[in-house]
């Protein structure tokens, strides 16, 4: 997942220089976190490995670079060395985006020889028995050599560690480990809460002292550590006055695909009712990006409300997230809650203060399973 | 990595290993690619940065570009690598 603020040229040539490939939801793990749809389930009909090269080639004729290789596991699929090697073929920039699940030395070699340019690992915890509690399953030995198989292999590798509550207080270890396992790149990532973590915010929440705290154990690695290794790290919005600004804006330079076809301007976008998200089944990529009604929704600054309508921090945060205005106000196109001027601040307020309430009521996480919740209510595109 | 917080006019310069650096014929425009990112390179940067091929030193580099644009861009030329160097597009080859 590109980070807010990558670095980015952005200059109104209006090019998704970002293509993120969903190719399955389906997972081995459990993460209560995870941003995949509550109804994951569902979508058991994915893009053959021909959908998804001619995905690649419209793509890069639009003048596409980044190329992000995610999920669900991406590792599930048996194509992925074949996608890898096409795309580089074509001159993208690929990535893969890994829990390390299923990725054997084989199979990273063929993707070596494939061109991929750099690996993504997730973890969660420096801690064996937190990170299996915290993704449902018994993986953190494997996760470890895959890491080390990474760079045996000479891979470029970022550590993401999705920030929250049960590991939080372990960022210096977890810095500890990465510096050990020798890892160019570094990101504590904040959940963003839609989906899975949505359920389980009050759980993962962190207090504002712990999240300065693990910011002290940042500071001091930067400054031990230089450029060996860099290190991503900021306050979640939950904490901050102003939104991000989310994706660079919407339909910006950003363009996802989903296991289904569906092109997305977000990850989490589908959770926005009442869009019909055009599929590459039925429409040219070209199509989707320049003319389709949903790319357009909440392009520029037209859309905008107040406070943002008059608001000159507007070019800086786009007004924020859609999909937090959606889940948190009810309407996509108000000001992301998060940013102070919003009528709505309080929803945000109050959760933080959750954090530091003496008498919360903790409740057990919900994980990532078919059948955890009930999601019936749910429209699915199939 | 690139430990040295300087570079120095016997330096032989190279582009970062991690990032790949080319023209992109649909932006018009020489970009620099590296994990989670893109960076978009202007004309003269994009001049430099084709001289840092791992075999020029700082100052082959330098005179070449004067030579090219026949007025002393060396003034320049130094600040736009000590910026590639901090933010870790080249490195010095060691
Ligand atoms: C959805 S996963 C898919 C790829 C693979 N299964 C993995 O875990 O790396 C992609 C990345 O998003 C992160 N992630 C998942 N849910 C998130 C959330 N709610 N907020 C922020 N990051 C999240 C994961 O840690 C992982 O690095
Ligand atoms: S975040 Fe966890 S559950 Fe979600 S896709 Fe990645 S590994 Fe699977
Ligand atoms: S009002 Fe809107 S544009 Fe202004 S800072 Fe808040 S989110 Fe950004």
């Amino acid at each position: 997942m590109p980070k807010d603020g990558s670095e980015v040229s952005l200059d109104g040539l209006g090019i998704p220089m970002w293509l993120t490939l969903e190719m399955t939801y389906r997972c081995p793990l459990h993460c209560p976190w995870c941003s995949n749809p509550l109804d994951f389930d569902k979508f058991k009909n994915e893009l053959s490995t021909d959908d998804w090269k001619r995905v690649l080639r419209e793509g890069r004729a639009m003048g596409a670079l980044q190329l992000g290789f995610t999920g669900g596991e991406p590792m599930l699929r048996d194509d992925i060395e074949e996608l890898v090697a096409y795309s580089t073929e074509l001159g993208y920039y690929a990535n893969l985006i890994t829990s390390g699940i299923g990725l054997t030395p084989e199979r990273l070699k063929a993707m070596k020889d494939g061109g991929l340019k750099q690996i993504q690992l997730s973890l969660q915890s420096s801690d064996r028995d937190i990170t299996n509690k915290l993704v449902g399953a018994d993986v953190y030995d494997q996760k470890l050599s895959v890491a080390h198989e990474i760079k045996r292999q000479g891979f470029p590798m970022v550590l993401n560690v999705p920030i929250c509550k049960q590991n939080i207080g372990q960022t210096r270890d977890i810095l500890e480990l990465a510096e050990e396992l020798g890892v160019e790149y570094i990101e504590f990532a904040n959940i963003q809460y839609y989906n899975w973590a949505l359920l389980n915010r009050a759980e993962f929440l962190p207090t504002r002292e712990e999240i300065e705290d693990a910011e002290v154990a940042v500071k001091e690695t930067r400054e031990r550590l230089g450029k060996k290794m860099e290190i991503y790290f900021v306050i979640p919005d939950y904490f901050d006055e102003r939104p991000k600004a989310c994706m660079n804006g919407w339909g910006a330079i950003h363009l996802t695909i989903g296991p289904d076809g569906a092109a997305l301007p977000c990850q989490e976008a589908r959770i926005i009712k009442g869009f019909e998200f055009p599929s590459v089944l039925d429409h040219s990529l070209d199509w989707i990006w320049n003319e389709s009604p949903v790319f357009n929704a909440f392009r520029g600054e037209e859309w905008m409300k107040e406070p943002c309508r008059s608001c000159d921090e507007k070019e800086k945060d786009h007004g924020g997230c859609r999909c937090q205005a959606l889940l948190l106000t009810g309407d996509a196109a108000n000001t992301d809650p998060v940013c102070s001027k919003s009528p709505f601040h309080d929803l945000i307020k109050s959760s933080v203060a959750e954090t530091t309430n003496e008498h919360r009521v903790e409740r057990p996480l919900v994980y990532r399973r078919k059948g955890a919740i009930t999601t019936d209510f749910l429209e699915t595109t199939e | 990595m690139n430990e040295t917080i300087t570079i120095a006019a016997e330096n032989i310069i190279e582009i970062n290993p991690m990032y790949l650096f080319r023209w992109e014929e649909p932006q018009q425009a020489h970009v620099l690619l590296y994990p989670e990112g893109i960076v978009k390179v202007n004309e003269t940067g994009a001049e430099i940065l084709k001289l840092c091929n791992g075999i020029k030193t700082v100052t082959e580099i330098i005179s070449e570009l004067n030579d090219k644009y026949s007025t002393d861009v060396t003034d320049s030329v130094n600040k736009f690598l000590e910026v590639a160097h901090a933010k870790g597009w080249i490195r010095s080859k060691s």
